[in-house]
């Protein structure tokens, strides 16, 4: 069975389905990262004090350069297919990948320390919602390089055959990239700096 | 995006690049005023402000929302106005009685 539309927008949408169905699936992303959100507000304002600074800002702030460089290099490799660089699109998906790697690695070593000191999600309200927030965050992270490894791989002998249908499923997977990106944007103010 | 001619992708290169320098910049920023001490209000607004606009240059320039198609907008429109009322729900409990 032929998927319809991953190519030529749809006449009545003047888009893709695939980047119609993305948009809806970031949607509903916002409204599950939304009551997360909605509920740190509600647990903040319950809270009798609230701790300022005690996570590593420094480490969370080279985290947020990764993933800010990451999104570009993400931007970066759906333009080389438009500009029909196959070669250089693999070089900034790597690129991509591996940001995404070296963010866990700083996350991980920042867990490991919060673990080693008794820093677990039972201490305290505020390590509860730090942990469910970033570890949710986490997923996502790394489910976007699966994906992203799929077509930095195997997934990229579409170029051959459907270069346009590869593009559009390029800039599909950026869009998911960036909104991890944008959650990341609101997650480091909202518990490291605040 | 309309985007057909390699020529208009150099343009938006460009683009992409000047974006990546600014988020790169209001990071430090954010995190100097962090280390301001502040009240809790002044530094609420101030990192809530760079993050929006951060959060708005990724949206507008990495994810094309600068120029989608209508359909787009009126999904995002809907979800926009439904991440508020999430938003807005704790100030409900702010102004509950037993609160």
């Amino acid at each position: 069975m032929e998927i319809p539309y991953t190519s030529k927008a749809r006449p009545d949408t003047g888009l893709i389905n695939a980047k119609l169905g993305i948009w809806l699936f970031l949607a509903s992303e916002v409204m599950l990262f939304g009551a997360l959100f909605s509920s740190y507000i509600l647990l903040r304002v319950g809270a009798v004090e609230w701790p300022h600074h005690v996570l590593d800002v420094p480490l969370a702030t080279v985290n947020t350069a990764v993933l800010i460089t990451s999104s570009i290099t993400m931007v970066m490799s759906w333009a080389s297919l438009m500009m029909k660089e196959f070669k250089k699109y693999k070089i900034y998906m790597g690129a991509t990948i591996l940001l995404g790697f070296v963010f866990l690695t700083i996350k991980y070593f920042e867990y490991s320390h919060h673990f080693a000191i008794g820093e677990i999600p039972s201490k305290s309200t505020f390590f509860a919602i730090y942990f469910t927030m970033t570890g949710l965050h986490m997923l996502h992270v790394i489910g976007g390089m699966i994906v992203n490894s799929y077509f930095w791989g195997p997934g990229s002998k579409m170029w051959k055959t459907e270069p346009e249908r590869f593009t559009n499923r390029i800039e599909v997977a950026g869009l998911y990239w960036h909104f991890v990106d944008l959650v990341w944007i609101f997650l480091f103010p909202v518990l490291y700096l605040l | 995006m309309e985007l057909t001619h390699p020529e208009d992708i150099k343009k938006h290169v460009k683009v992409y690049i000047t974006v990546f320098v600014s988020l790169l910049a209001l990071t430090v920023i954010t995190v100097t005023i962090s280390y301001f001490n502040l009240s809790v209000v002044p530094a609420i607004v101030a990192a809530l402000i760079i993050a929006s606009i951060k959060g708005s240059l990724v949206a507008s320039y990495f994810m094309h929302l600068i120029s989608e198609k209508k359909m787009i907008y009126a999904a995002l429109g809907l979800t926009v106005v439904f991440f508020l009322v999430l938003i807005f729900i704790p100030l409900l409990a702010m102004s509950d009685r037993i609160h």
